[in-house]
């Protein structure tokens, strides 16, 4: 007797699954992370205090959530747009660099222009630099039609080489001999927004990313014109949406934001250019823009909460001695959990027999 | 000739992790599914093995519970992307973050702390050549590169090409609809292959760890699995051309380490050398362009109509 | 003897009846045409012997004992084998690989063994194949042959062939008969689908002729003529009430002019075609899917762009245009698909809007309340159940084609471009879209329509274009129009030779 796992297709969603997806997304994930809670010899309710509360209970450590959030919120408008536009971005990572690049290099010689525009300088050219890096991939799509995923994952790795090769060499710091670009400009600075705390002004400029996502995406035209192509290309084409046009545009203002994001880092955080600068944000990002369902809201939702879980684990690391992994395994597992039980919105699951 | 010989010795030695993880890939993709999961199934294989064989006291053991590992990454890459039919590259970039912090996680835990990396004896180095001349050199291999050059990747491609089960891989990946019609179970295929694959990669990660470096870092992996994806598409998804993009990668490798290690100043940064494949990859990509031998099905889950 | 008898099959896809009571019967060593228009039932008839559906009521019995065909594996254990119009074939493998996939008991793959198995299988059959080569470099009617040959290696002695010759070239017609011809002295019994009357007086024996899911008659193929079986298979007894007022005769409005174009395949699919619209009247396109109406429908659409010819709108160059300038220019166009026309997981507001967005801009923002205004009044105005805000996808089937027609009607083309608009569609839903476009021809405006549905063709046509192979065999005004005229230009026994 065979047993067949079956899925059939639910005609809509009622309001009760709807409700519950979030709820077991988020169930599931807890579940699943308090096994490894209780390896490290914790006690998991105490760990989720920790984790999720105590971030949001001080001041400072709220801060912190707001700057780890920062390169998230970014890198997930920016694939959010691409993606959006049913272009498959895999590179924000080297998008995120080749502006970092470009903010270490513009802001060695800003020095001696007045502050704002010296940051001006730096956004503009961490966008161009962001947008340069993405186009090679979006025209050999729109041109050519060999697939974004792969060609943006393999410049990523190519970035990272770059990278490598300015610091270590002509790049490499010569007052410390570390590979570490020499530091930027006073004046380029990022301003703090909160003393004694690491919050700057990237924040504010995540945050105007995401309006501006929330904008282009639903008032404007250009929005729903990469709505429709990321959503039905067929009926785009149809309609007369010139589809590789929106395509091209989006792939490059999705690595200008990306761009944006490595500008932030080397202003407003490090100073520096150095090899470590993202912690992934460019991967994490995609997962973010899935998790945050590509609007707005989901996504600046999403990269807080994952901001707080990176924040979180760094206390609970502190605190309870649990390693501070748990943050990325969190997220990775909350992505994956998320992504099953939303199937259940869309598909029922059956065993039958036979 | 001494330098060359060496080059070819050290060549060989890196290719090794490589190759490994890169006729995994080719399984899982010939089958019609991406796998991103393969840098972090590296990176987990490399820890497992590690941990396992410092428990024990075995590297074998060690080994195989790194391979026990990858066919696990394998089961959970193939529950997301063919039975539930979830979008490839998310849950496969997933499942990379996942086991990546999964594997930091353990190791902090059970290794946390210490100033230096914890270290086993690794794998020893076989000499069956002894003085011989060329030969001796480059026969200075670990056993496992013996078997990946020697066993495995012959058998991959003969199970690729010559049996049955090959035969369906190959189809499942081109033309679902008509395995199907032909009365074969795709999904059943694709979960093969996807355990394949994952034992393979996780293999390619303990060596690392356990031949190669006999520690585990972690950097260890650092962007191998993305190189792997890379060499599957430039060796045009079978598994001699494959290996000769692995050697090409290794011995790219081992020369950049060895003219730094010379001193010698180059007009380009060494990194250039590195960064190589991934652009002839593109370039690769380019050229072929509709006629690459792209597995029609690639990232498509299937469904039955 | 029979070696094939369906008895009482009825087969109802919801309140569809594909297959009402139809008896059917395969003699041993014989070829046997199933004839009919789309939708007659002969492939849901078949798919049922093949095991892809359960029949709701009757019997199979082969060789006499009755059967219970649950899916192809049980057919094909029967002997039973069907070659379909879309090959289940993988092209990177060779042709011996092709064959044995699914059929090979040993682990190991022995090229040689195979190759030698199939190469002998072949020969067997009289069919000329290189086992060795790799089944993409093979022409389309070569494919078929492997396909062919992939039934008769599983011991098939029943072989259902569906419109075989669809997509092949005379030449490679000839040789599939050929083929047939020598695997019928071998033994093998033939069922072939097809709406072609020419290869049914060629190839068979007997033929069975549908119509709406029943069966008209069964009758020996020399005992009959063409003139007979186009009667059957499309004979109506009136041409229901129509407008009666006759074309305005109009100016000319859409043109096109020796017009050719090649399908996804790059194989031909348009030669030649002349027809020109006139304002005022609606011009039918008839013929049996399949004959290049979806070619024709997207090169007037700007999906495809012609190899050969012109196309004037309104006497303006439009050849080659695209989707956005045929909007421009007057050019109403209603997709084929409407699944692949509408996006789904936009609204329906959104969706009406998306062809004129420009018209919604204010100051670089897009005006959405101005968006929803618009879908609003369309929504009154076309009688559509749905509110702006709903995902299309949620939409009844009758509903998205209101969407889609009142996307294009409400902004009063010169000319409406409607293939097969009706098709899928409830009763209420069809008779509104048909009344639709009577009111668009009362307009003034030019309607180009094509259908599959003949009924539909007869009740609302001024005149009549039929459609086969390609090439346009005829144009008749409707009251000129005879059923039996029609049905033996869409079967491709007659061609006009007047010209238009």
């Amino acid at each position: 007797m065979k047993l067949r796992i079956v899925v059939e297709q639910r005609e809509a969603p009622s309001l009760r699954i709807r409700l519950l997806i979030p709820l077991l997304a988020l169930g599931g994930t807890f579940l699943l992370t308090s096994g490894l809670i209780l390896w490290g010899h914790a006690n998991p309710l105490r760990a989720y205090y920790y984790f999720l509360i105590a971030p949001l209970s001080s001041r400072f450590s709220l801060f912190e959530v707001l700057v780890s959030a920062t390169p998230l919120i970014l890198t997930g408008v920016a694939v959010t747009f691409a993606f959006s536009g049913g272009y498959y971005n895999i590179g924000a990572e080297g998008q995120l660099y080749a502006g970092a690049i470009a903010a270490a290099g513009l802001g060695l010689i800003v020095g001696g222009l007045p502050a704002p525009l010296a940051i001006f300088v730096l956004l503009v050219g961490g966008f161009v630099a962001g947008m340069a890096w993405a186009w090679l991939p979006a025209w050999l799509k729109v041109r050519w039609a060999v697939d974004e995923v792969v060609t943006t994952l393999l410049l990523n790795s190519v970035m990272a080489y770059l990278v490598s090769a300015l610091l270590n060499g002509p790049w490499r710091d010569p007052e410390s001999g570390w590979p570490q670009s020499p530091e930027i400009a006073a004046s380029a600075h990022f301003p703090k927004l909160v003393a004694r705390s690491r919050l700057n002004l990237g924040f504010i400029i995540a945050v105007l990313a995401l309006i501006a996502l929330w904008y282009v995406l639903n008032h404007t035209a250009f929005g729903l014109k990469m709505r429709a192509v990321g959503l039905g290309k067929s009926a785009a084409r149809f309609a007369g949406i010139p589809v590789e046009r929106t395509m091209f545009a989006a792939a490059l203002i999705s690595g200008g934001i990306a761009g944006i994001a490595g500008v932030c880092e080397v202003a407003g955080i490090q100073y520096h250019l150095i090899d470590a600068l993202s912690a992934g944000y460019g991967y994490t990002g995609i997962i973010i823009a899935t998790l945050g369902g590509l609007n707005a809201w989901g996504v600046g939702a999403a990269a807080l909460f994952f901001g707080l879980i990176d924040t979180g684990a760094q206390t609970v690391s502190r605190v309870l001695g649990v390693p501070v992994y748990l943050g990325e395994v969190t997220q990775a597992t909350m992505l994956l959990v998320t992504l099953a039980v939303l199937l259940l919105q869309h598909y029922r699951i059956r065993i039958r027999r036979g | 000739m001494n330098f060359i010989v060496s080059l070819l010795t050290a060549t060989l030695r890196v290719a090794t992790s490589i190759l490994l993880a890169a006729i995994g890939e080719t399984y899982a993709e010939r089958a019609g599914v991406l796998n991103l999961g393969i840098e972090g199934t590296m990176f987990f294989g490399a820890f497992v093995g590690f941990y396992v064989a410092d428990l024990t006291g075995s590297l074998w053991t060690g080994l195989a519970a790194a391979i026990l590992s990858g066919i696990l990454a394998g089961l959970v890459m193939a529950l997301f992307s063919v039975s539930l039919g979830v979008n490839q590259h998310v849950s496969g970039l997933g499942l990379t973050l996942l086991l990546s912090g999964l594997a930091l996680f353990a190791f902090r835990l059970k290794y946390g702390g210490r100033s230096t990396p914890p270290s086993i004896e690794p794998f020893p180095l076989l000499d069956p050549f002894g003085d011989m001349p060329i030969l001796g050199t480059l026969g200075e291999q670990y056993l496992l590169t013996y078997l990946t050059f020697l066993v495995i990747v012959p058998l991959a491609w003969w199970l690729l090409y010559h049996t049955d089960f090959g035969l369906k891989i190959r189809a499942v990946g081109e033309n679902p609809e008509a395995v199907d019609a032909a009365g074969v179970n795709v999904y059943r295929v694709r979960y093969a292959a996807l355990i394949i694959a994952g034992g393979l990669m996780a293999a390619g990660g303990a060596f690392l760890s356990l031949a190669q470096l006999g520690a585990f870092t972690h950097g260890i992996v650092s962007g191998r699995g993305w190189v792997a994806i890379a060499l599957v598409i430039f060796g045009n998804w079978d598994p001699f051309k494959v290996t000769l993009g692995s050697l090409i990668f290794g011995g790219t490798f081992a020369l950049q380490l060895r003219l730094q290690a010379m001193g010698l100043q180059l007009p380009i940064p060494y990194e250039t050398f590195l960064a190589l494949p991934y652009l002839v990859t593109i370039v690769a990509l380019v050229l072929a362009g509709r006629n690459a031998a792209y597995p029609a099905a690639l990232l498509k889950p299937y469904r039955r109509e | 003897m029979k070696i094939i008898e369906m008895r009482g099959i009825t087969k109802r896809f919801g309140a569809v009846v594909a297959n009402r009571n139809v008896n059917f019967s395969l003699e041993k060593g014989e070829i046997h045409a199933l004839l009919g228009e789309n939708g007659a039932g002969k492939t849901t008839l078949m798919r049922i012997l093949y095991g892809l559906y359960r029949p709701d009521e009757g019997e199979i019995l082969v060789e006499g004992r009755p059967v219970i065909i649950r899916s192809p594996k049980d057919a094909i254990a029967l002997g039973i084998g069907m070659v379909t119009q879309h090959f289940a074939l993988v092209p990177t493998l060779t042709v011996a690989e092709n064959v044995v996939l699914g059929f090979n008991d040993a682990f190991r793959l022995d090229r040689r063994r195979i190759e030698a198995e199939v190469g002998e299988a072949a020969r067997r059959f009289g069919m000329e194949i290189d086992p060795a080569v790799q089944v993409g470099h093979l022409s389309v009617g070569q494919r078929q042959r492997v396909e062919i040959l992939k039934a008769l290696y599983r011991h098939a002695r029943v072989l259902i062939l569906d419109e075989p010759t669809a997509v092949l070239t005379p030449q490679e017609v000839e040789a599939l008969f050929e083929t047939l011809r020598r695997l019928q002295r071998d033994g093998l019994s033939v069922i072939f689908i097809t709406h072609k009357l020419a290869e049914v007086m060629a190839i068979t024996d007997r033929v069975t002729v549908l119509r709406d899911g029943e069966v008209i008659d069964t009758v020996e193929t020399r005992r009959t003529n063409e003139h007979e079986l186009a009667r059957m298979m499309v004979g109506r007894e009136s041409f229901g009430v129509r407008s009666e007022t006759p074309a305005s005769g109009g100016e000319p409005i859409l043109q096109m002019e020796a017009v050719s174009a090649l399908d996804d395949r790059g194989l031909p699919a348009l030669h030649a075609i002349d027809l020109t619209i006139h304002r005022g009247e609606i011009l039918g396109i008839a013929g049996v899917g399949g004959n290049g109406q979806r070619e024709l429908a997207e090169v007037l659409s700007g999906l495809r762009t012609p190899t050969e010819g012109r196309i004037l709108v309104d006497g303006e160059e439009m050849t080659g245009a695209t989707p956005a300038e045929l909007n421009a220019a007057g050019v109403g166009r209603i997709p084929e698909d409407r699944h692949k026309g509408i996006v789904g997981d936009l609204s329906v507001a959104e969706n009406m809007a998306l062809e004129e967005l420009p018209r919604f801009v204010r100051k670089g923002r897009l005006d959405r309340q101005a968006i929803t205004a618009h879908a609003q009044r369309l929504i009154e105005q076309f009688q559509i159940k749905a509110r702006p805000t709903d995902r299309a996808r949620t939409l009844s089937g009758g509903n998205m084609q209101k969407v889609l027609l009142a996307r294009v009607l409400s902004r009063n083309p010169k000319v409406v471009i409607a293939p097969q608009p009706t098709r899928g569609l409830d009763i209420g839903a069809t008779d509104y879209v048909r009344s639709q476009l009577l009111a668009q021809r009362e307009r003034g405006a030019g309607v180009l329509l094509i259908s599959e549905d003949l009924d539909e063709i007869l009740a609302l046509s001024d005149r009549i274009a039929v459609i086969y192979e390609g090439e346009i065999v005829g144009i008749l005004p409707a009251q000129e129009a005879d059923i039996e005229t029609l049905g033996l230009m869409m079967a491709g026994a007659i061609r006009q030779e007047v010209p238009r």
